[in-house]
């Protein structure tokens, strides 16, 4: 550490970062913004999503959307910034024992522009994020079903408000979860297909919270609070869903599943069981048949 | 001391900003009340800090071309050791468990407290160790 | 009593306590150092246990249906795992350990501003941390409701029994040694600073952990109130959190996350910190844009006390909007202080040791963490993410990429300081690479796993979900990430044993702040000497004069060190001093520096 002063020059304390300008730190972010926004714009886009599900509803389209368009933005801005941090390392190491840079230590002009650059990328994606989050949680489509689904430790309630005031409830069985943990057990949701389902989540003891993979959705089912949203699934299929908020020891086992079903076949399944109250409903499996 | 206290005052400012537009938008109180507490917790020391720091010559922490003779004289006075945080700190800790094991253990707690502080306050009158 | 004055010819020097050795000696100590060492040794400690607890979580998830532990026992661990490693590791690591023992020093002080009261946040926090852990030996075992501790799963219908109760407590006693250390920083770095050392000299990882004293008195009381909240629901029948007695659970969540919001930055800052000074000195840059760093801390600070409920978006109760915009903008001071350490790279001499490697790998991991932290504060993407193990990434991400790469960096770049001798830095770089590899392999698989859906806090899921190879190469990942661990302690415990051979000098690293200025370790008091303060880094400019901080100040520093211009720069600074064994008790004369004064300044300057 000593005498090092003697090796190099007198330093210029300018404050510049090294005099020249790079046009391209500014091209790249606005590159950036016009990629998210023709992402985001594009009305069937369907970008790579990483292993989240595309949706099977409308509200999960659109999720899937914005995730897939701030993945990529984001994975951009990161190897960006990586690109640097490793170009430093690179290119910067210590070529002697007495190698002393410049002592340049500001350049507002720089710092101003990558002060406004994240600032507008942040206000873009913010516009997006408003944008969907107003269409996933609208409450306008004239809901042709309503099912109360009503979290309990550990199984689930669904109770269908259907048209006629008439009501169907599947439910899981609790007492015994632990032990009946196999995939034919666990309480199933059945939704029609095409059509918006209006969900009113409760709770009776905890805060859980229905999570549905295949949705892209997961909201909270709380004691003393009506959760309500809207479900449109335009494709056929059971999928698995799952309490995902932690609820206490048997959490783990605490799952659903929902059947998507065309109309018709909802119209039967429900006539059916409010005919036959009392015995356990019909449970579709993947790649059911439609007869009830 | 100005530089100390506008920082308290810029993050009180903020949050007084914050904790209105929070409540005209969203009406939800528990925020609002805990928004509004931090705006108060920035004001009370940065108005008293700035409030001080007009009224005092500067330090020589302050001056930024101070030399080292201006800042001679006494530093403070500094404990070299003392048993009392030991035992304050165990006491608080027994105090502490009789919220969970009933009240016993809050006795020999509420002893040693006692005892912790007033060793504290001898000892910070008088001087000496330990 | 010492009452320091820094009269040269006075200057009365603390003598050692006689008659106190060895444990008593340890207990009855007030000394920054001592409890700043206390502090990481015990934090490191906790962060081992918690290490372990998250290797038996790793390994029960590494198949589906596994039996390696039962469910209850499961939930006992991630609570507990998150518990230690939020409460007990990752924040006294920092603002109890780092900042005990090097924010004095940097503002060249002779001790924190209240003795006393730090050494009772210490035994506060050990006195919390052992209650914590006792949990594990009651009836009912230790809590099992997650660090977060969501009404009215904490209630005591719910969760009966010691174990959550001590949990409790303990937190309520580690919130009150936070609030003390919080105070005692502030105090600190407001009132006992060296002269001409002002706000805007002080090195970039003192103003953070000021910045962070006043967001733990910002935060901490918050989850101490609520946690006595929860504790007369569950012991004496109020219904603040229940339903059934006209209570709102939600208010909870609100308090909590008031609080756990800024604590999480509370855990990040002092790293930030820390990372900002390393880079500038292995860099031999000064820290690029000072004063912007400065105002995205608190920036940083103060966004992040408004953004609490973005933990909440799924409950549907809270304000999307608000929320989210408020989250994004936090982005951007980050962004800022990335592109800062960019600079301060930026055409730098860089040497890459052991802390400058964990430095650089904080950057690299942190970035990863911060991008995806921005998908989860879009509501709609928090929709289909939430609590699922896509958020687990992120936050070990976030949390590990500050609390472990950065504090490795803050504690191998003090490592000199606090033990008098050098680090091997061999093993060092072992451990890193070890660490740095299993950082990736353990949290990318999370990131899909989130994404495939597979929520957090599960002990078990069906073989029919196709979870199970990303799970088992995490659990592999996180294997090895305890090996890099093991690895620091070997290198640790193998410069002990060779201590004698690498006596570390006062200034290893050539580094820039005052702690550099005095003897590694520090005396009692901390300095004998100390030389202008004329920028953000007077042991640089003290050391080379022909390349100033500031230009403005070349010649005055010159001056002021006594050397003329062109001589070159000079050794190392107290390597000219007299060996600074901590019961010395006379002043050394100067010779050639000018007038040997402490740490000169008057508390009661005010009253002037």
């Amino acid at each position: 550490m000593a005498n090092v002063g003697r090796m190099s020059r007198p330093s210029e304390n300018d404050g510049r970062a090294g005099g020249k300008r790079r046009p391209w730190r500014l091209a790249v972010p606005v590159l950036v913004l016009c990629g998210l926004g023709a992402l985001l714009s594009g009305c069937n886009f369907n970008g790579p999503t990483f292993g989240e599900s595309h949706g099977v509803d409308v509200q999960g389209h659109d999720i899937a959307k914005l995730y897939s368009g701030m993945v990529i933005a984001g994975l951009v801005v990161a190897a960006i910034v990586w690109s640097l941090i490793f170009w430093c390392i690179y290119r910067y190491r210590r070529r002697g024992r007495d190698e002393i840079p410049k002592q340049f230590q500001d350049h507002p002009l720089l710092e101003m522009t990558y002060t406004i650059i994240p600032l507008i990328i942040v206000i873009v994606i913010f516009v997006f994020t408003v944008i969907t989050e107003n269409e996933v949680d609208s409450l306008s489509h004239p809901a042709a079903a309503t099912v109360t689904v009503t979290g309990f430790q550990w199984g689930w309630i669904f109770h269908y408000h259907d048209a006629d005031g008439l009501t169907v409830r599947t439910t899981g069985a609790h007492e015994d979860l632990p032990s009946a943990y196999t995939a034919s057990i666990y309480p199933q949701l059945v939704l029609p297909d095409n059509e918006t389902t209006k969900i009113i989540l409760e709770s009776d003891d905890v805060i859980h919270a229905w999570y549905v993979h295949a949705f892209d959705f997961d909201r909270f089912a709380q004691p003393g609070i009506h959760n309500e949203f809207e479900i449109t699934p335009d494709r056929i299929g059971v999928y698995p869903g799952q309490c995902i908020e932690y609820c206490g020891l048997y959490h783990s086992e605490m799952l659903f599943s929902v059947a998507v079903v065309s109309q018709k076949t909802y119209k039967e399944w429900l006539s059916y069981n409010e005919h036959h109250q009392g015995t356990q409903p019909k449970h579709f499996t993947k790649g059911f048949d439609e007869t009830i | 001391m100005r530089v100390e206290g506008q920082v308290l005052l810029v993050i009180a400012a903020f949050f007084g900003v914050v904790a209105l537009v929070y409540w005209f938008w969203s009406g939800e109180t528990s925020g609002t009340a805990l928004l509004t507490g931090t705006c108060l917790l920035g004001t009370l020391p940065g108005g008293y800090y700035f409030w001080w720091s007009r009224r005092m010559k500067p330090r020589a922490s302050d001056d930024p071309s101070a030399k080292r003779e201006d800042g001679e004289g006494v530093v403070g006075t500094f404990p070299s050791s003392s048993i009392w945080p030991f035992v304050l700190g165990v006491s608080a800790a027994l105090v502490a468990l009789a919220l969970v094991f009933g009240f016993w253990t809050a006795i020999v707690g509420f002893v040693g407290a006692t005892t912790a502080v007033l060793g504290i306050i001898r000892e910070s009158r008088r001087g000496g160790v330990v | 009593m010492t009452t320091l004055v820094t009269h040269p010819e006075s200057l009365s020097l603390p003598e050692e306590e006689h008659g106190t050795s060895g444990l008593l000696k340890w207990i009855t100590s007030t000394d920054h150092k001592v409890i700043g060492k206390s502090y990481t040794i015990t934090a490191f400690v906790f962060f081992l246990i918690a290490g372990c607890m998250a290797m038996l979580i790793r390994t029960q998830l590494a198949s589906p249906d596994n039996t390696f532990v039962s469910q209850h026992v499961y939930n006992e661990l991630f609570t507990m795992h998150g518990s230690i490693m939020m409460y007990l590791f990752a924040g006294p690591f920092a603002f109890g350990g780092l900042a005990n023992f090097i924010v004095p020093l940097q503002v060249g002080a002779p001790d924190m501003a209240f003795p006393r009261l730090n050494a009772l946040s210490y035994w506060l926090y050990l006195g919390g941390g052992i209650i914590m852990l006792s949990g594990f030996l009651t009836t009912s075992g230790a809590a099992d409701f997650g660090w977060v501790a969501y009404a009215p799963l904490s209630n005591s219908i719910n969760t009966p029994g010691a174990g959550p109760d001590m949990w409790i407590v303990a937190l309520i006693l580690t919130g009150f040694s936070a609030i003390f250390t919080g105070v005692n920083i502030c105090a600190t770095v407001f009132y006992l600073r060296a002269p001409g050392l002002t706000m805007f000299r002080m090195p970039i990882f003192t103003w953070n952990m000021m910045v962070t004293g006043i967001l733990i008195l910002i935060a901490f009381p918050v989850l101490t109130s609520a946690l006595v909240m929860l504790w007369c629901d569950r012991h004496i029948g109020s219904h603040i959190f229940t339903v059934s007695g006209g209570g709102v659970p939600v208010l909870w969540q609100n308090l909590f996350w008031f609080f756990g919001h800024p604590e999480v930055y509370i855990l990040a800052l002092p790293y930030f910190g820390a990372v900002t000074d390393i880079l500038a000195v292995f860099s031999r840059k000064p820290v690029f844009g000072y004063r912007g760093m400065v105002f995205c801390t608190i920036a940083i600070a103060a966004l992040s006390t408004s953004v609490w409920a973005h933990h909440m978006f799924t409950t549907g109760t809270v304000l999307l909007p608000f929320f989210s915009i408020m989250s994004y903008l936090i982005a951007v001071p980050t962004g800022i202080k990335f592109f800062n350490w960019i600079g301060t790279m930026w055409r730098g001499s860089i040497t890459f040791t052991t802390p400058m490697l964990f430095a650089v790998g904080f950057l690299i991991v942190f970035l990863f963490g911060g991008v995806t932290g921005i998908f989860l504060a879009s509501p709609p993407v928090d929709f289909a993410m939430h609590d699922t193990f896509f958020v687990v990434a992120h936050f070990h991400e976030v949390l590990f990429g500050t609390a472990v790469f950065g504090g490795f960096a803050g504690l191998t770049y003090w490592f000199p300081k606090y033990t008098g001798w050098m680090l091997n830095d061999k093993i060092g770089k072992v451990s890193f690479w070890l660490m740095f590899i299993g950082f990736w392999v353990t949290f990318m698989p999370q990131y899909l796993l989130g994404e495939k859906g597979m929520p957090r806090r599960i002990a078990e899921y069906l073989p029919s979900t196709g979870w199970a190879t990303l799970n088992r190469i995490s659990t592999g990942g996180a294997y090895l990430l305890f090996l890099s661990v093991f690895v620091m302690l070997v290198a640790f415990g193998e410069s002990w044993l060779k201590r004698k051979e690498r006596p570390a000098g006062d200034n290893p690293w050539d580094a820039h702040t005052l702690e550099w200025a005095t003897s590694s370790p520090p005396p009692h008091h901390n300095f004998y000497w100390i030389p202008p303060v004329r920028s953000e880094r007077p042991v640089w400019d003290h050391n080379h004069p022909d390349h100033p901080t500031v230009k403005e100040h070349a010649r005055e520093v010159r001056e002021l060190v006594g050397v003329g211009a062109g001589t070159g720069a000079r050794g190392g600074l107290a390597e000219e001093l007299p060996p600074s064994s901590a019961g010395g008790t006379s002043a050394p004369s100067g010779d050639g520096h000018g007038p040997v004064s402490g740490n000169g300044h008057d508390p009661t300057g005010e009253s002037k």
